[in-house]
């Protein structure tokens, strides 16, 4: 783990060609500078920064879908469940990286095992909710009209949860691209690169700006990617949830035995 | 993977003998740890707490409320740090800064869309009885809103807690510093440091629980118990909250 940290002892600074005065000068930043690593570092390092995210997610997803459709067919499996993944969820990013060195190395496996493991509990709550706030009426039908189980939950249960599980897909995959900079604490990948670069370069603010910029930048855009993605395959879902919250969610909370009309709309 | 199972047992193992031999240094960071935390956390319920209330008391603004808290749950921490570093330099002040906007989304979210619910009949019947908007909003919308405001702020001390190591590659101290430094502390060190850190933000959450309980009127609790309800909500109904974005405008 050959990297310096900013407060242990001088570093001699090196930023960037002796040729860039702003790199030079650590300006704040420096556009020319950016520009000429935009090839050798930051591009890569966004790169694989999505491969990073999109394996994590995809393999958190495969999980907790697994995961909540047990918790949903059996409904004592779903407090171990989600105590062990909330247990997960509060083991600091920085450590559960460095614990898993000793027996994955310093790989990509290592890092993949700390994201998924951070996504299970957002993805797990959010698709057993989903699922377990389809209208008991709704099945009630379906069994009327002679729809099997399996039917039911394909059918009815799943596009149902459609919202909730995008939901929390947003919010995985967002908080996904933000552990993964912590990444690069074990593997020189991903945005958190550059800003351990610019730690051993002692402080080059361009390099920290920029790296933090396009890591936001990424989340945005995914986010923004997910909304898309969700009004293609639920274009129902846009217009049904018109309040801030759903009104499920906030029934639940406060446990209003009242018509759902009587909640307040914004 | 018996292998790695038991050697991840022994390390375990190994851990505590870390913890027993350096507890005092381990205290020494937990609570450098907890005053960056506490301090962060604290600004961050300052800053949000007033601003969300009378925008719920308002019922104004909830897509800006919702689209700020989804916006600062982007922000990555060390990106944050980072940024920070560029800006304020190394130190307490950088990694504190960066722990507010870490921990401003949930109280935010959570704090407006409680005071924004509060059943307007019931506001409506205190505003009948002659009540003063100030009076309404901490007798009547602030006790009722306690259960979420309150599972927003666990979130919020969670996602603090929990970046709080990070702190230490910005010279912010606190548990941090064991993390980052494996080749000082050892494998052992950096386990031990990190179960110290989890454990702080299980008790945390555990003590927030209790002062929610504290100060939930009785009457109240009464109310959610006749409903067979728990007085105390979970984090995931605050992470619920958070997500519930109206599809994006």
């Amino acid at each position: 783990m050959g990297l310096l940290i900013a407060a242990s002892g001088p570093v001699i600074p090196n930023f960037g060609g002796a040729s860039d005065k702003c790199a030079v000068n650590n300006g704040f930043f420096c556009w020319n500078w950016f520009t000429q690593h935009w090839g050798s570092t930051f591009g890569p390092a966004v790169v694989q920064h999505i491969i990073l995210t999109a394996i994590a997610v995809g393999i958190g997803f495969a999980i907790a879908f697994a995961l909540a459709l047990l918790a949903y067919r059996f409904d004592w499996m779903e407090t171990p469940i989600a105590g062990i993944s909330s247990f997960l969820y509060t083991i600091p990013s920085l450590a559960l990286f460095q614990i898993l060195v000793p027996f994955t190395g310093l790989t990509r496996l290592t890092v993949e095992i700390a994201l998924v493991s951070y996504t299970l509990l957002l993805l797990f709550r959010n698709i057993v909710t989903g699922l377990r706030e389809v209208p008991e009426e709704v099945r009630d039908a379906a069994r009327g009209m002679g729809l099997t189980q399996r039917q039911i939950l394909l059918r009815i249960d799943l596009p149902l949860a459609v919202p909730a599980i995008f939901a929390g897909l947003r919010v995985a995959t967002v908080t996904t691209i933000s552990l993964a900079t912590v990444a690069a604490f074990v593997v020189d990948e991903g945005l958190g690169a550059p800003i351990f670069d610019a730690i051993s370069r002692g402080n080059f603010k361009t390099e920290f700006v920029a790296a933090a910029a396009l890591a936001i930048l990424l989340a945005w855009v995914a986010d923004l990617l997910l909304v898309a993605l969700q009004r293609m395959v639920a274009p129902w879902a846009a217009k049904r949830r018109s309040s801030v919250v759903p009104r499920s969610v906030v029934r639940a909370i406060r446990g209003r035995r009242r018509p759902i009309s009587a909640v307040r709309e914004t | 993977m018996p292998f790695a199972a038991a050697g991840l047992g022994q390390q375990f193992l190994d851990s505590f003998t870390f913890m027993g031999n350096n507890t005092s240094h381990l205290l020494h960071d937990t609570l450098a740890t907890i005053a960056l935390s506490g301090a962060a956390l604290g600004v961050a319920l300052a800053v949000t707490l007033p601003f969300a209330v009378w925008l719920g008391h308002l019922h104004r603004g909830s897509g800006m409320a919702i689209r700020i808290a989804n916006l600062g749950r982007a922000l990555p921490e060390l990106g944050l740090i980072a940024i920070f570093l560029a800006i304020l330099g190394i130190g307490f002040l950088n990694v504190m800064v960066a722990l507010v906007i870490v921990g401003i989304p949930p109280i935010l979210a959570n704090t407006f869309t409680a005071v924004d619910g509060v059943d307007p009949d019931v506001v409506d019947a205190a505003r009948g009885m002659g009540m003063s908007e100030l009076w309404i909003v901490f007798k009547i919308e602030l006790p009722l809103a306690l259960p979420l405001m309150f599972a927003g702020i666990r979130t919020s001390a969670l996602f603090v807690i929990g970046a709080s190591p990070l702190a230490a590659i910005a010279g912010g101290g606190g548990l941090g510093e064991i993390i980052v430094n494996q080749a000082s502390y050892g494998f052992d060190g950096v386990l031990a440091a990190a179960i110290w850190v989890a454990a702080l933000a299980l008790l945390v959450q555990a003590l927030l629980a209790l002062l929610q309980r504290a100060i939930t009127p009785e009457g109240l609790k009464a109310q959610a118990r006749a409903r067979g309800e728990k007085v105390v909500v979970g984090i995931s109904d605050a992470e619920r909250a958070m997500e519930a974005t109206p599809s994006h405008a």
